[in-house]
């Protein structure tokens, strides 16, 4: 069976999406960076800790956005095969709900129309956005305001298949330790591993919007996620980058086969403010 | 060490500080970030002044959301001040004695700041709106044109950052890593 789908029904719900993410974290970070403050070390880190969590109370009760960069938004756009679109260009309509969404919610507009000439588009347009075939009669948006503080941190390593494991661990510390304070620590490290050069930056993208409390369903993923949570914890980065035992609160790894002659990694770097929001239509 | 200063500051209160001291500042600071940057060099090359009294002046690398009515200004945390290494010795150079950002410095930066007898603060990133409570006011001075990029004067009361690297050059973010680094 086809189901009609309208776009302005699509422009609507990224627009409030827009606003949400930016004003209120989804649970699975909250209770990171709640449990954080119990356990980190750092007694300047504790206080660090405890003015995020009131910056969020602050963000959530006075609708002032969590972080001023309020991000160029990111869009994961999951069609179900049965779906008919009805109504605008997807594009435009994903495009005209970031616009209303930045201009009403009072967010930042961060995007520049031009890498070089760099005029200010003003409405925070265009997304990023990933479109993606799947089974069903429903469309799934996940919205993720992404800032740059972190982002500019994040890195690309085409490794040789001799490089193993152990060159994957070094690759992800690598990139943290040189993210340090940038990053705003506590941060959550996505990690392609596999694929090509563009497809390996996409499975680290998508490893940010995993939730917390998901691990990996593959059993060396789900050791490797522990493992480099611990070691990037032990760098002694910490929260603001100012000492601690806190520097990321979650490593999410996604994995995809690879060529014969590869082993490319990617290490996108987010925050402690990673925002997503996931609607179903 | 907790400690309370006013901006402007000058080079008699600069000596006070020291890295890792956690600083309340109240007083005038001047908001500027990439864009405007680039625009006061070129200001410069042109033998022009700058737009505000950049002697023991305090520039905060951000750039705020809009404020909502009733409000002085929207979230209001620091940006990665590194953006801002290739510009900062020649305006510390030429008077401008602190810095509020975050993140790291090159090593360019951090002799200028030696030489000139400033200092570099970070405030928490990721937290704009807990800091936007401390900005009582918020006025533009110039460059409207780039919307979040325009430079800004603020007035703010008790606004917390820690001293990151001060006018001797320790720098906070090597050796409070290295505390708790296994």
């Amino acid at each position: 069976m086809i189901r009609t789908i309208s776009t302005e029904e699509i422009t609507k719900n990224i627009c409030e999406m827009c606003i949400e993410a930016n004003h209120c974290l989804s649970p699975d970070m909250e209770k990171a960076l709640k449990k954080a403050v119990d356990t980190e070390a750092s007694p300047l880190g504790q206080k660090i800790l405890g003015q995020l969590q009131e910056n969020l109370a602050i963000a959530g009760e006075e609708m002032i956005p969590i972080c001023q960069d309020t991000g160029m938004a990111v869009v994961f756009a999951e069609i179900g095969q049965q779906v008919h679109l009805q109504g605008e260009l997807l594009e435009e309509a994903i495009n005209e709900g970031v616009r209303q969404g930045y201009v009403q919610g009072f967010l930042r507009k961060s995007v520049v129309d031009d890498p070089i000439l760099r005029e200010n588009t003003k409405d925070n347009t265009p997304a990023v956005i990933h479109y993606s075939l799947v089974a069903g009669d429903k469309v799934r948006l996940t919205l993720a305001p992404k800032g740059f503080g972190s982002e500019n941190m994040s890195r690309i390593f085409m490794l040789k298949p001799a490089d193993g494991i152990e060159g994957v661990k070094q690759a992800i510390l690598t990139a943290v330790k040189d993210a340090g304070p940038n990053a705003c620590p506590p941060m959550v490290v996505g990690v392609g591993i596999g694929g090509t050069f563009e497809k390996c930056a996409l499975l680290a993208k998508q490893a940010l919007v995993r939730p917390l409390d998901e691990r990996s369903q593959i059993p060396y993923v789900r050791d490797l996620e522990s493992e480099m949570l611990d070691k990037i914890n032990e760098l002694g980065i910490g929260p603001g980058g100012l000492g601690g035992t806190t520097t990321a609160l979650a490593v999410n790894i996604n994995a995809y086969p690879t060529h014969i002659a590869g082993l490319p990694v990617a290490v996108n770097i987010c925050c402690h403010v990673n925002r997503h929001v996931v609607r179903e239509i | 060490m907790e400690k309370h200063i006013t901006m402007p500051i000058t080079a008699e209160v600069t000596k006070t500080l020291h890295a890792g001291d956690y600083v309340y500042i109240s007083g005038t600071l001047y908001v500027a970030r990439d864009a405007a940057h680039k625009r006061f060099m070129e200001v410069l090359d042109r033998g022009e002044s700058l737009p505000f009294p950049i002697e023991d002046s305090a520039i905060y690398y951000m750039g705020p959301s809009p404020a909502r009515e009733g409000k002085p200004i929207g979230s209001a945390g620091p940006t990665t001040a590194s953006r801002m290494d290739k510009y900062a010795p020649r305006l510390l150079d030429l008077g401008q004695k602190a810095m509020i950002g975050k993140g790291k410095r090159t090593q360019e930066v951090i002799e200028a700041i030696v030489r000139n007898q400033a200092v570099y603060f970070a405030a928490v990133g990721g937290a704009g709106a807990l800091l936007s409570k401390c900005i009582i006011s918020s006025e533009l001075v110039c460059y409207g044109d780039l919307g979040a990029e325009a430079v800004l004067k603020l007035e703010v009361q008790d606004f917390p950052v820690i001293v990151v690297i001060d006018r001797e050059g320790n720098n906070l973010y090597e050796t409070a890593i290295e505390k708790f680094k296994k």
